[in-house]
This record gives structure tokens, C-alpha cells and sequence, in this order.
């Protein structure tokens, strides 16, 4: 089995706060790959490390064997055509309607006729079962089927890699069960390899064909979700079971109470 | 004291840093092989948001300004058995120095901020990321459009601006106050130079117009990708085009009047 994507010893920094602090991943081919860890960890950023839009400090990423960061701007624009990415607010044009939006990339890229334009467009709505919804525009959708857009959209090109930001995140539960079947039958019947990133434990751990969960810059666990399941690392626990104290304090860090009490009767 | 010679570092060196990247933008933007198939419909698009959009506020503010010109130099200039010269007045007025400067200051307010406003809002809601990731560079598809589109809207919007409020003189003066129409024109045209008064007013808009569309897709395509973000740049696009427009309108009549 062949490695899409490798991660390797990667170090990033944002305004001199490291957000990653040497961080391994591999994503396998063909595999549905859950990153997962708590909001503000760097998992946007880190798919924007892949894409290359950032630039590690230190380290290496290569997708499909090329290093993305030592790729001319050309050739790099030529591997995005290859991934697909879907953005956390699903970023639809708002001033084109559904239709336009899926066509978008295909005129940019191809020289396809109107007709077969047409076609590809509405094969790919189909997919996503929003081919009735072709003419609304972005703004008359709801939250799941903006989402749906987004991946019609993203597939568009027939990329290899697919690469979800916090795809669950704020769906009621039935476009959530739509958008977990959608990922996993895109997965198998294109031969795409996805890659999810969440904070939705159960339903990401339920489509996920294998797992990596990080926090303050590193990866504190991984393994296929059965495995995870069982690990009884704190850190682990305290973030997959959702218990308010543990590692991650409870309490932002703060002067003892009682001291910051009194100090309020003295002055 | 250390702390505030520190900060003035700071916002010394914040400044340079954001020069530098505007200028990069422009740069970037300019310098680079159009595509002339895509990038034309795309610019008459910005030319319709920006210029055509931008009429309504031109030609009224135009009228009333040429109104208002009119009047009050009709005052003045009778007290010294002038009222002859009101057409040259205006004239000069308008196409020197009241076109440009007005017209691009509306300009700043109408067309620039929203401009900025809307850049911003793709870059909050991931439009602008995605466009990369389409492998599609926003800089050629969004930014430019619209940087040219300014550039082409500002000198038109001018000449416009211009006509309307001479022909708001003309209302005010001759149709209102009396004057003759033969002599409000002849004096207009003898007094007039079509090289010195005209096209040097046409060259400040060009000036304004480039100044006034570059800050505002810099503002935009920089702001935070926050509504806070969005608002505070959208502020920024217009206080820093006022300014500019008319530090650089004195820079540029000193310039004209001292003959280049
Ligand atoms: N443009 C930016 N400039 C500075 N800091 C940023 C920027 N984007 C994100 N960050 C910071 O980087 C960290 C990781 O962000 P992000 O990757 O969005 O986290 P996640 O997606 O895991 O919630 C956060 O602490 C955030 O504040
Ligand atoms: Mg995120």
C-alpha cells in the first residue's frame, strides 16, 4: 500500500506560538484518514500546509511524491489540480449560482465544450443528489446542501485526494448521516483518498478508516478507530470522551482564587 | 520613554511592511501577461460595478456642485461688474481641480469601499482560498479585474462629472440668473485650454483613480478574515483614499502649474 501523502517532522510557527512541534503523518492511498483534535489545534492549518498555501518552518510534505514547498508556482498549481478541498464555510462564489459554481473549475482548467460542461456538471450534482438545485444560488441553501455544493464542486476536476475541513461540524443530524455516506461512497466508487478533519468523535471515527488525534502540536495518538477506542492515554480519553478536566485544564490558567479574591478587599 | 520610541519603531516598521506588500500586489498585478480572453469580460464586468454603478452619485453630485459654483460666483464676480467671466470660472474650477478631486473622493466612498468590502467577505468566507486551491490564482481572477476596471471607470466617471456640472452652471447661470448664453460660452471657450486645464484634470483622475483602487484592493485582500476585520478595512479604504487624494492633488497642481 502506497502513501499519498507524507508528513514529515513538520514544525510550524504563527506569531512566534508553535502550532506544530514536529508532527508525523502518513496518509495512506484509497483510505478514508481522520485527523482529529480540539478546535484551535492547527487542523485547518495543517491542511492548508498540504495544499501548499502555508509553508512549514521545518520539514517535509509530499503529495503523490512531489515536496509541495519546493515546487515552482506553475507545478504546484498543476498538483492542486489533483486535490480537491472543501473549506470549513464550504467558500461557494456567492455571486454564481449552483450550476456555475461546479462549472467554475472546468472552464478555468479545460477547453470542454458547453454540452459536455453541462453533462460533467450535472453528473456531479447527481452525485451529491442536489441535480434539482442546480439554478439556486448560494445563499437560498442550507448549511448541508452548501456543503454538498462545495464537494460536487471539489470533485469536479476528478482529483485523487480529497481533503474535508470539519466536514460535520454544526449539520443537523440527518445531513450529517448524508454527508458521512457521501464521503465514504466517494471514497470507494472514485478511488479517491480522503482526508477528514473533525472534531465530531463518533461520526468521524465511524467512516474513518484509520485515525490521528493531535493536540499542542503533536500527534498524541493514532491508529484505525477500534484502536483508538481502546487507548487509554489520558489525553486521549480526556479529549474522545469529552470530560471537561484532565490534561486540558478546566480553568484558562489564572493567579490563585483566593489571592485574586483578597487583592479586590485591599485596594 | 524607551516604550514609546519602541512603538514608533514598531509602527515605523508596520508601515514599511505594508508598503511593501502593496506595492508587491501592484506589482503582481500589473506586471504580468494578460489573458485577454478571460481578463476582458471579467474588467467590463468591474468597469459596470464600479463605474456604471457609481453614475448616479456622479452626475447628481456634479449638478448640484456646478449649481452651487454657479451661484456663488455669480455673486462674487458681479459685485465686480464680472458676471461675464461666470463661465470661465466655473469652467476652470471644475475641469482643474472641483472634477478630479470630487469625483474621485465620491469615487473612494462608493465604488472603493465596496471594493474592499466585498474582497474582504470572499477572503472571511474561504472563497478566495478555495480559488487557490482550484489551482486558480485570485490575484488574476479577482484582483485584477477590478483594479483595471477602477482604473478604466475613474477618468470616464471625470469627464462626466465635468460635463454635468458645467451644464449645471449653465442652468443656474443663464437659464436662472439671466446671463447671455452666447457670452457664457464664447468667454468659457476663449478662456479654456484644452491641454492645460482639461487634459492635466483628466491626468489627476487617472492619478486619483489607480491611487483610490489600489488602496482599496489592498485593504480588502489584506483585512483580517473577521467581520471586524472587514469593517475596519472597509474604514481604512476610505480615510486612506481621501488623504491621498488630496495630498496628491496638491503634488500634482504643483506640478502642472510649475510646468512638470
Ligand atoms: N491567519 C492567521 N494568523 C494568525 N494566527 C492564525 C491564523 N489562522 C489561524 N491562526 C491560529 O492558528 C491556530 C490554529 O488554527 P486552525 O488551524 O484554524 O485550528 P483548527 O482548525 O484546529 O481549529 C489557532 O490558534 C489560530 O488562532
Ligand atoms: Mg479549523
Amino acid at each position: 500500500m502506497t502513501n499519498l501523502v507524507e508528513i514529515s517532522n513538520v514544525h510550524f510557527q504563527r506569531n512566534g506560538r508553535a502550532i506544530f512541534d514536529g508532527v508525523d503523518i502518513v496518509i495512506p492511498a484509497g483510505k478514508v484518514t481522520a485527523i482529529m483534535g480540539p478546535s484551535g489545534t492547527g487542523k485547518t492549518t495543517l491542511l492548508r500546509l498540504i495544499g501548499g498555501q502555508l509553508r512549514p518552518d521545518q520539514g517535509k510534505i509530499t503529495v503523490s511524491g512531489q515536496n509541495v514547498h519546493t515546487l515552482s508556482r506553475k507545478l504546484l498549481f498543476k498538483l492542486r489540480k489533483k486535490m480537491g478541498m472543501l473549506f470549513q464555510s464550504g467558500g461557494l462564489f456567492t455571486h454564481l449560482n449552483v450550476f456555475e459554481n461546479i462549472a467554475f473549475p472546468l472552464r478555468e482548467h479545460t477547453k470542454l465544450s458547453d454540452d459536455m460542461i453541462r453533462s460533467l456538471v450535472l453528473i456531479k450534482l447527481e452525485m451529491v443528489g442536489l441535480r434539482g438545485a442546480r439554478d439556486l444560488m448560494p445563499s437560498e441553501l442550507s448549511g448541508g446542501m452548501s456543503r454538498r455544493v462545495a464537494l460536487a464542486r471539489a470533485i469536479a476536476l476528478d482529483p485523487q485526494l480529497i481533503m474535508y475541513d470539519e466536514p460535520l461540524s454544526g449539520q443537523d443530524p440527518i445531513s450529517m448521516g448524508v454527508l458521512v455516506k457521501l464521503i465514504r461512497t466517494l471514497n470507494d466508487a472514485l478511488g479517491l483518498t480522503s482526508v477528514i478533519v473533525s472534531h465530531d468523535v463518533t461520526e468521524t471515527l465511524s467512516i474513518a478508516d484509520y485515525v490521528y488525534v493531535i493536540a499542542n502540536g503533536k500527534v498524541i495518538g493514532h491508529g484505525t478507530p477500534d484502536a483508538i477506542d481502546q487507548n487509554k492515554a489520558a489525553q486521549l480519553r480526556q479529549f474522545l470522551d469529552g470530560l471537561p478536566d484532565g490534561p486540558v485544564p478546566f480553568h484558562y490558567p489564572a493567579k490563585a482564587f483566593n489571592q485574586d479574591l483578597l487583592e479586590g478587599i485591599v485596594t | 520613554m524607551m516604550t514609546h520610541i519602541t512603538a514608533l519603531g514598531r509602527w515605523g516598521i508596520d508601515t514599511l511592511e505594508q508598503l511593501g506588500k502593496a506595492g508587491l500586489l501592484l506589482f503582481r498585478v500589473i506586471f504580468r501577461v494578460p489573458n485577454v480572453k478571460k481578463g476582458l469580460p471579467l474588467t467590463l464586468q468591474q468597469v459596470y460595478a464600479e463605474g456604471v454603478l457609481s453614475l448616479l452619485i456622479i452626475v447628481v453630485s456634479g449638478l448640484f456642485i456646478g449649481m452651487v459654483v454657479a451661484l456663488q460666483g455669480y455673486h462674487t464676480l458681479a459685485k465686480f461688474g464680472a458676471a461675464q467671466q461666470l463661465g470661465p470660472l466655473v469652467a476652470l474650477s471644475v475641469t482643474r481641480e472641483l472634477g478630479p478631486v470630487v469625483t474621485a473622493l465620491l469615487f473612494a466612498g462608493r465604488a472603493g469601499s465596496a471594493v474592499t468590502a466585498e474582497i474582504g467577505l470572499m477572503k472571511a468566507t474561504e472563497q478566495l482560498s478555495s480559488m487557490e486551491m482550484m489551482a486558480v490564482d485570485p490575484l488574476q481572477r479577482v484582483i485584477s479585474p477590478r483594479l483595471w476596471g477602477g482604473f478604466f471607470s475613474m477618468p470616464l466617471l471625470t469627464m462626466i462629472f465635468n460635463t454635468v456640472a458645467i451644464y449645471g452652471a449653465y442652468l443656474v447661470g443663464v437659464k436662472w440668473l439671466g446671463l447671455d448664453a452666447g457670452a457664457f460660452w464664447s468667454n468659457m471657450q476663449t478662456s479654456v485650454d484644452f491641454h492645460a486645464d482639461v487634459i492635466n484634470g483628466i491626468l489627476k483622475s487617472i492619478v486619483f483613480g489607480l491611487v483610490v483602487i489600489w488602496i482599496a484592493v489592498f485593504q480588502g485582500y489584506e483585512a483580517t478574515p473577521t467581520s471586524a476585520g472587514i469593517a475596519g478595512a472597509t474604514t481604512r479604504s476610505v480615510v486612506y483614499s481621501s488623504l491621498a487624494i488630496l495630498g496628491l492633488d496638491f503634488v500634482l497642481t504643483a506640478m502642472m502649474i510649475g510646468g512638470w
